[in-house]
């Protein structure tokens, strides 16, 4: 296992690796943030329209300004995924359409404008070297200190104003008609809220790629939701597994070559998404599994203890033992009710007598009295 | 009464889908302190009047005045409870928070609340009965508690009127009964609400003033001379059976 410290000797000095270990947990942080709030205000597809929408963007930007300096591409981006959602918002608005067909209108015709404009693009000659088409699936190592540099920058002014509008954001995200009635212009913060949801998604672009992006969007939010009841834990975890996978889906691109990092961090998060849907407390599947077997044990148990109680009564002593077959007699079908004496008697309720012959302790008489005043109750 | 001001007044509203009239041409006036109940069939317009009231939903024509004043120039002396069901209550937030977003209006951009929004927050949990669910996630309430939760919210707004959707929908009788209570309370106080309501039944009960309405306005004013047979019947067309139950109570020289 000599390759661990290996790895961590690298993320630390290797300038490729750590470049793209820091853009991708970058990106994650950003997008796991800002996600929190398209995944509350139940708009996940709205990342996936978004990321598609900002492909056009990108080319066009190119094509005006002969450049690719990440600062004018991911401009192109932020106007083209911003049109896009606008559009989207004008569409549901305006029109009788609904709003996941909305989404869907305006991802598949931005995205087709944007792969006919990068087929153009190829066959322009000084614009070959471009490699516009890494903005489809993303390409990480091509990650430069100075995009870093850039996305950090602009991630971090998103996370400032979202930070500023805290109260604001909450509101609009649980409830936006009682937010209009006190006077704020729900319309302009959901459209400044949007706006910046676009921008985490398109500084992610470069890294993961328009294809997978929502990924980085709706996940790591998901995963998080597992955890907490609190919006602001939420928004912190989110975050964080966004970075964790970012970092992690770098770690193993860079083990086997030839596989791209894009992929590797959607797979990171997703395998977060898994563990959190499974073992969060509460929420998780397993947990709620384990919590169902409790109780049908305790039903289980409950159930011998009132049959000893009843047998008890009759005789009018607490302590007269029972054998095991007329115990069982009583639940014909039940099985395991040897299992459940031994369980207890572990618990001081039952004691064992000669020849298979069990009786109520004075706790478990006690217990049992308990649990047959509570059934009364919410019978 | 005349020399009074109206708590509120409504002056030729109308709203329209796609041409569809939702409400037509309705003009209220509302005195302050009583508790005024709106009452129609279903899709009579009553949620469309409350939210065209607040400026929720954009009214063709219309005018609406709170105490004599355009509404967005009211703002501070109006409350507001949305029906129970308009929201996530799965949303990841506490009692406590939820009832302090009624304190957002007049703490303005970007403010966080203080020692004495949480104080407020506290006594208004108490007197709807749920200071001890203050922490408690909001996915974990029973619809009373809900219920209780959004009148909390309702109520550290500190307003003039109110507007409430339907707040006994769904709710257990104790609930029900707090609520009248609550509502009491805050009309001795001079308060007025508006209250959406769905249960003829409990009409007179509840109500000291009503507004009978299917689109158009058929009546409205003191409930012991509005709420009659004869009024019910051009509301509700011509499911009247179980309506004279209804006003079975009610003074039968007046129906």
């Amino acid at each position: 296992m000599s390759f661990i410290p290996e790895i961590f000797y690298d993320l630390l000095f290797d300038y490729t690796l750590r470049t793209v270990a820091l853009g991708s947990a970058t990106l994650g942080l950003v997008s796991g943030a800002l996600g929190t709030y398209a995944v509350l205000r139940k708009q996940s597809l709205l990342g996936d329209a978004i990321s598609h929408a900002a492909l056009p963007g990108i080319v066009l930007a190119f094509l005006v300004f002969r450049s690719k300096a990440p600062l004018i591409l991911i401009l192109g981006a932020v106007l083209a995924g911003w049109l896009g959602t606008l559009f989207i918002i004008n569409i549901i608005r305006y029109t009788r359409i609904n709003e996941d067909t909305a989404m869907g209108l305006v991802l598949s015709v931005f995205f087709g404008f944007g792969l006919m404009l990068l087929t153009y693009t190829q066959r322009i000659p000084d614009a070959r070297q471009a490699g516009l088409d890494r903005f489809l699936f993303g390409q990480a190592a091509a990650l430069l200190q100075s995009d870093i540099i850039t996305m950090a920058s602009i991630g971090g002014i998103a996370l400032v104003v979202m930070a500023l509008f805290w109260k604001e954001f909450k509101l609009l995200s649980f409830d936006p008609e009682f937010g209009a009635s006190l006077g704020y212009p729900i319309r302009k913060l959901d459209i400044l809220l949007t706006t910046l949801i676009v921008i985490a998604i398109v500084i992610g672009l470069q890294t993961v790629g328009v294809i997978l992006m929502s990924a980085m969007i709706v996940a790591p939010a998901a995963a998080a939701r597992q955890w907490t009841n609190r919006m602001h834990i939420m928004v912190l975890l989110s975050a964080l597994f966004g970075a964790l996978a970012g970092i992690s889906g770098t770690i193993i691109s860079s083990l086997a070559a030839r596989i791209a990092t894009g992929p590797t961090i959607v797979l990171s998060i997703s395998l977060i998404v898994v563990i959190s849907l499974l073992f969060a407390p509460n929420r998780g599947l397993v947990w709620r599994w384990i919590k169902q077997l409790k109780n049908r044990r305790k039903l289980e148990l409950d159930s011998v203890l009132i049959d000893l109680h009843t047998l008890a009564s009759q005789h009018g002593d607490h302590t007269h033992s029972h054998s095991r077959q007329v115990i069982r007699a009583m639940h014909p079908g039940d099985r395991g009710t040897l299992h459940s004496l031994r369980e207890l008697q572990k618990q001081h309720l039952v004691v064992e007598e000669p020849k298979d012959q069990w009786s109520l302790t004075e706790s478990g008489w006690k217990q049992a009295q308990e649990i047959v005043r509570e059934r009364g109750k919410t019978q | 009464m005349r020399h009074k001001q109206n708590a509120l007044t409504i002056n030729d509203l109308t709203v329209a889908y796609e041409n569809e009239p939702v409400l037509w041409d309705v003009d209220l006036s509302v005195p302050p302190g009583v508790i005024m109940g709106i009452v129609g069939p279903n899709g009579a317009g009553k949620t469309t009047l409350v939210k065209a009231i607040l400026g929720l939903i954009k009214p063709a024509a219309g005018q609406v005045l709170i105490y004599d004043q355009p509404y967005t120039q009211q703002r501070h002396l109006v409350g507001y409870v949305p029906q129970r069901r308009s929201v996530d209550w799965d949303f990841p937030t506490t009692v406590f928070d939820v009832v302090m977003m009624g304190l957002y209006g007049k703490l303005g951009w970007i403010k966080r609340p203080g020692k004495q929004h949480r104080q407020v927050t506290e006594q208004a949990l108490e007197k709807v009965g749920i200071l001890h669910l203050a922490e408690r996630q909001i996915n974990q309430l029973s619809g009373g508690q809900q219920q209780r939760v959004f009148l909390a919210r309702a109520l550290v707004q500190d307003a003039q009127i109110y507007f409430m959707d339907e707040p006994f929908q769904g709710v257990d009788a104790t609930t029900e009964r707090a609520i009248v209570t609550l509502l009491q309370e805050l009309r001795n106080q001079g308060k007025t609400m508006v209250i959406v309501h769905h249960d003829l039944q409990t009409v007179s009960e509840y109500f000291d003033w009503v507004t009978l309405l299917n689109v158009r306005k058929i009546a409205s004013g003191p409930i012991d001379i509005t709420y009659t047979q004869d009024n019910l019947k051009k509301t509700y067309g011509g499911r009247v059976s179980f309506l004279v139950n209804a006003v079975e109570s009610q003074p039968s020289g007046l129906a």
